[in-house]
């Protein structure tokens, strides 16, 4: 007899050692100094995809805005850092601080909004978060950007050196893979839960929804804040044209071609995204000889299709695989199917 | 990743320089009102292409930015060939309307129903995509469209006014009213209206639903093709130049309200005023930033709209 904890949630045990194992183990396989920068670059994208996972597929509210955050964890670092000399690690976990409470102010009242209007309302955010990092010469360096952000140093181990921080940044992803299925498994995330189902529903049933709703903002802006200041002492240098919208887009595309209402959806959609684009891109330069973005018709369309006909994300595939095991197994133990949440917001 | 980012870039609004050139030593009031008008309507000529389709479909076009850019690139090829401006932009319009009918087809139709964010997404998709056919064709350099009359600015109470803001108005008015009539008089326009109203009605009156929703969407690429069209001669027409207007006319319609075509039309003359007067009096750094709080705070105290009465929604 399984326990229902069991039934209604996946085990995470076997997912995560296998993820553990394969990350220890990419290096040894990997030689190529861009390949190995992307799968930095992904460790530090997955930290804000899996925030706007809990954010899009747990409580169905969405964001086409968190590279403001991102943006002002990164600047946050580089400006205390440089400027005020203050220490890393406290740079960052201040960064972190007031994006939390940032993202919670603005999100008491963004998250009155629904849909499209919510949408609008996030894009306006990263917009004045944009402006601004542009505008604000004197603290930001405005368009030419800030340099010289000093590399991290952990207890003496040096995380300039590409491979420590490789292990650290996806050290970091464990963690909040962690502390996030936490999050889905508690109170909270049912709560999250039935939130996207039926807000209604759940007002109904006297929970106070908005305070679930902010504090989920919250916290995947956070995310975003964390993986901004891990880019910007990664990078060492940070303008504002990284923090655009388009960066937001780009996240919500890799979030939702991923698989909206899954952890592991939104890091397979991070990685699928981030390789199709390089992909695309050194096919298109090497082979077709065109130059410029022009790889971004095959990506719009990918994107358009995928949509169409998988709009659960590529992490469907796997869950329909899940799902027909089940099915076998399911004359043993409790007769209930693992509760699937619908994808999209 | 840098190139991607890139991409859905903002263009940076040079609209300003080209319109106050020379306009600094006169009144300064009514130049950034003129000026603010101007960008209003195109603003406006696009809140009302995302009104037609958010209202007929209830899918929110993003790509409709996309659609402005079109015109105004297909325009100035049309004009390369030799063919007279009167006759290329009506030809763009046509053009870019057909293109707005497949993508409807093609991508909006077989996802009938589907929740917000995928349709956002897909729209996305489209504007990239969209922005991706043009950049192969057109490239990244700019291209200048003639002027609709090759006038000298004329002064209007102090403002140096350029004739093309003149045809702007005027041609805002016009398709206003032209509008009016469609949506009031025609059988198409009240078919159209009642799919808004409640498509399962309508369907049983033997309209086709479907059929509507491609046309809301080429009427609403063909007021954004026009809208390219009348603003290149101003700021030139770039392949990027689509997703940020494109925004623009969202903002339009949100402080009109989402529903009301003349809520959107005074929604985006009042975004273009907004932009005009802060980059005039405060400064055009932050512009953008002006404009977009004045939207959150439109949203916060009223999320319904500027220019509505109140409404609630049902469960």
């Amino acid at each position: 007899m399984r326990n229902a904890s069991q039934v209604l949630y996946p085990g995470r045990g076997k997912g995560l050692v296998i993820f553990i194992i394969l990350i220890a183990l990419l290096p040894l396989v990997v030689t190529t100094q861009y390949i190995f920068t992307l799968l930095i670059l992904l460790g530090i994208y997955s930290i804000i995809t899996i925030g706007l996972s809990l954010l899009i597929g747990y409580a169905g509210q969405i964001s086409i805005g968190h590279a403001a955050f991102y943006g002002i964890g990164a600047y946050m670092s580089a400006i205390l850092t440089t400027k005020f000399e203050i220490s890393a690690w406290f740079a960052i976990l201040l960064g972190m601080g007031m994006t939390f409470l940032l993202a919670y102010f603005v999100g008491v009242r963004v998250l009155k909004l629904k849909g499209h209007i919510l949408a609008l309302a996030t894009i306006a955010i990263n917009i004045i978060v944009y402006t601004i990092l542009n505008g604000w010469t004197a603290m930001t360096g405005g368009a030419l950007g800030l340099g010289g952000i000093p590399k991290l140093n952990l207890l003496g181990i040096d995380l300039g050196n590409q491979l420590n921080f490789y292990y650290f940044v996806w050290t970091i992803v464990v963690f909040i893979i962690i502390f996030s299925s936490n999050i889905i498994r508690s109170n909270v995330g049912r709560i999250l839960r039935s939130i996207h189902d039926s807000e209604t529903g759940v007002t109904a049933l006297g929970v106070q929804v908005s305070k679930y709703k902010v504090l989920i903002f919250a916290i995947s802006a956070t995310y975003a804040s964390l993986a901004g200041s891990l880019y910007a002492h990664y990078i060492q240098f940070i303008s504002p044209a990284t923090f655009n919208v388009s960066f937001s887009i780009l996240l919500l595309v890799m979030v939702m071609v991923g698989g909206v209402h899954s952890i592991w959806g939104a890091m397979i959609g991070t990685v699928a995204i981030t390789f199709l684009n390089e992909g695309i891109r050194y096919v298109s330069h090497n082979y077709l000889h065109v130059s410029g973005e022009v790889e971004i018709i095959v990506y719009g369309f990918i994107i358009v299709v995928m949509m169409i006909f998988m709009p659960n994300g590529i992490v469907s595939l796997f869950d329909r695989f899940q799902k027909r095991k089940n099915e076998h197994e399911s004359d043993s133990g409790l007769d209930l199917k693992p509760v699937d949440a619908k994808g999209g917001v | 990743m840098r190139h991607i980012m890139r991409t859905i870039n903002r263009r940076p609004f040079q609209y300003w320089k080209r319109l106050q050139q020379g306009g600094w030593k006169m009144d300064l009031f009514m130049q950034y009102l003129i000026t603010g008008l101007t960008i209003g309507s195109v603003y406006a000529l696009l809140a009302v292409g995302f009104v037609t389709i958010y209202n007929v479909t209830g899918v929110l076009n993003l790509a409709q930015g996309e659609f402005a850019m079109l015109g105004a690139l297909v325009s100035v090829t049309f004009v390369q060939v030799g063919l007279s401006i009167y006759i290329s932009i009506p030809l763009a319009i046509v053009c870019v309307a057909l293109i707005g009918f497949f993508v409807e087809r093609l991508a909006i139709n077989p996802v009938k129903g589907a929740k917000p964010g995928i349709l956002i997404v897909i729209t996305l998709g489209v504007s990239i995509f969209l922005k991706g056919v043009a950049l192969l064709i057109w490239g990244t350099a700019p291209k200048s469209l003639p002027p609709l009359f090759e006038n000298k600015p004329i002064q209007l109470l102090g403002a140096v006014v350029n004739t093309q803001s003149l045809w702007i108005f005027l041609i805002l008015v016009i398709h206003l009213v032209a509008l009016y009539w469609f949506f009031d008089k025609t059988f198409l326009g009240s078919a159209l209206r009642a799919s808004e109203r409640n498509a399962h009605a309508a369907s049983l009156m033997g309209i086709n639903v479907k059929n509507m929703s491609a046309i809301a969407f080429s009427i609403a690429a063909a007021l954004g093709a026009l809208a390219g069209a009348m603003i290149a001669p101003l700021t030139d027409a770039t392949y990027d130049m689509g997703f940020f207007i494109g925004i623009k006319g969202f903002v339009a319609m949100v402080f009109g309200g989402m529903h009301s075509i003349q809520g959107a039309v005074a929604g985006g003359l009042l975004l273009g005023m907004i932009e005009a007067f802060s980059g005039g009096y405060v400064s055009t750094y932050y512009t953008d930033a002006i404009a977009f709080g004045f939207l959150l705070f439109v949203l916060f105290i009223r999320p319904q709209g500027l220019f509505t009465k109140a409404d609630g929604t049902r469960v």
